[in-house]
């Protein structure tokens, strides 16, 4: 229970700041992509300002031995840098470029009611289970390291 | 050319996405990628659904705070402007992001905000990647293609 309020209390953060740095508007991030043309450099603020508190602020957390209310950190235990690393993230840009969403920002559109964001969504949801259904079921369901029993 | 921005609001905006990633972390031990959890609730496995679900939803209430209390509200504060219908750019853009991360196992919160922070070298391959095909897609669509979608 106390895991949810937290998680719904991120989540506020999370779309506020998205919201406030104008991520949700497709036409700053393509401006940022955008190196030949008029260029936006709100995205690298944007970044910098939320690695600039991560890259602080994870060292601290994660020095303790375990999270304040989950039983253990579930962190990505892969280390290897391969195929699908490289290319699914070169078709992630490609589809990023295309449309000026990622999924963070696609999803916190639909408070704006324009039919952009519906329509990348479900777009992105297909895309998703297409992966899954016809590439590898395995990818994106656990490779963190699982904790024997945990508390919800 | 630079394009008239604000980046007080950036910053401010960066900032809270970082602190929001840093209370996942701390209290719930997750990391905080909006495509994993897009993924996990595209192909649900059972008892492991719902603080995605929350998560996600505050995310809209966020979203939806800024543009519809804060706005109005504040002076200085500007709402989103509307972007022009683009219904193909969106649907082949959001099948390849989809696709595309569920893949990589990460987009720019994930993999940019969270990895980075990590200093994990899988993360920074993945977000020089992305980042460089993004560039260079925008540069075919807009100066090669004349913006064709």
């Amino acid at each position: 229970m106390k895991q949810n309020i937290t998680a719904l209390v991120a989540g506020l953060l999370f779309g506020l700041g998205l919201a406030i740095s104008q991520m949700i508007d497709p036409a700053r991030v393509l401006g940022f992509l955008d190196v030949a043309g008029v260029w936006d450099p709100t995205l690298i603020f944007v970044l910098g300002g939320a690695v600039g508190v991560t890259v602080v602020a994870f060292r601290f957390v994660l020095r303790q031995q375990n999270p304040f209310l989950a039983l253990t950190f579930r962190l990505p235990n892969k280390t290897e840098i391969d195929r699908p690393l490289i290319l699914g993230s070169a078709l992630f840009g490609i589809g990023w470029g295309i449309s000026g969403y990622c999924p963070g920002p696609g999803i916190t559109a639909l408070v704006l009611g324009s039919w952009n964001s519906v329509l990348f969504v479900i777009a992105l949801a297909v895309g998703s289970f297409l992966y899954s259904r016809f590439m590898d079921p395995t990818a994106n369901q656990q490779s963190f390291n699982e904790p024997v029993s945990e508390s919800l | 050319m630079i394009a008239e921005f604000n980046w007080l609001a950036a910053l401010a905006g960066g900032i809270l996405i970082g602190i929001s990633s840093t209370i996942m972390l701390a209290w719930n031990g997750r990391i905080t990628g909006i495509s994993g959890m897009v993924h996990m609730l595209v192909t649900p496995k059972a008892g492991d659904i719902n603080w995605r679900w929350i998560f996600l939803a505050g995310m809209l209430g966020g979203g939806a705070l800024y543009e519809y209390l804060l706005v109005p509200a504040m002076p200085g504060y500007s709402a989103t402007p509307a972007f022009g219908f683009a219904p193909i750019a969106m649907i082949l853009g959001g099948l390849i992001v989809g696709f595309g991360t569920r893949m990589s196992g990460g987009c720019t919160s994930g993999h940019g905000v969270c990895g980075l922070g990590r200093l994990s070298p899988r993360s920074l391959v993945a977000v020089i990647t992305f980042l460089g095909t993004g560039i260079v897609t925008v540069y075919v669509v807009r100066h090669l293609l004349a913006g064709i979608l």
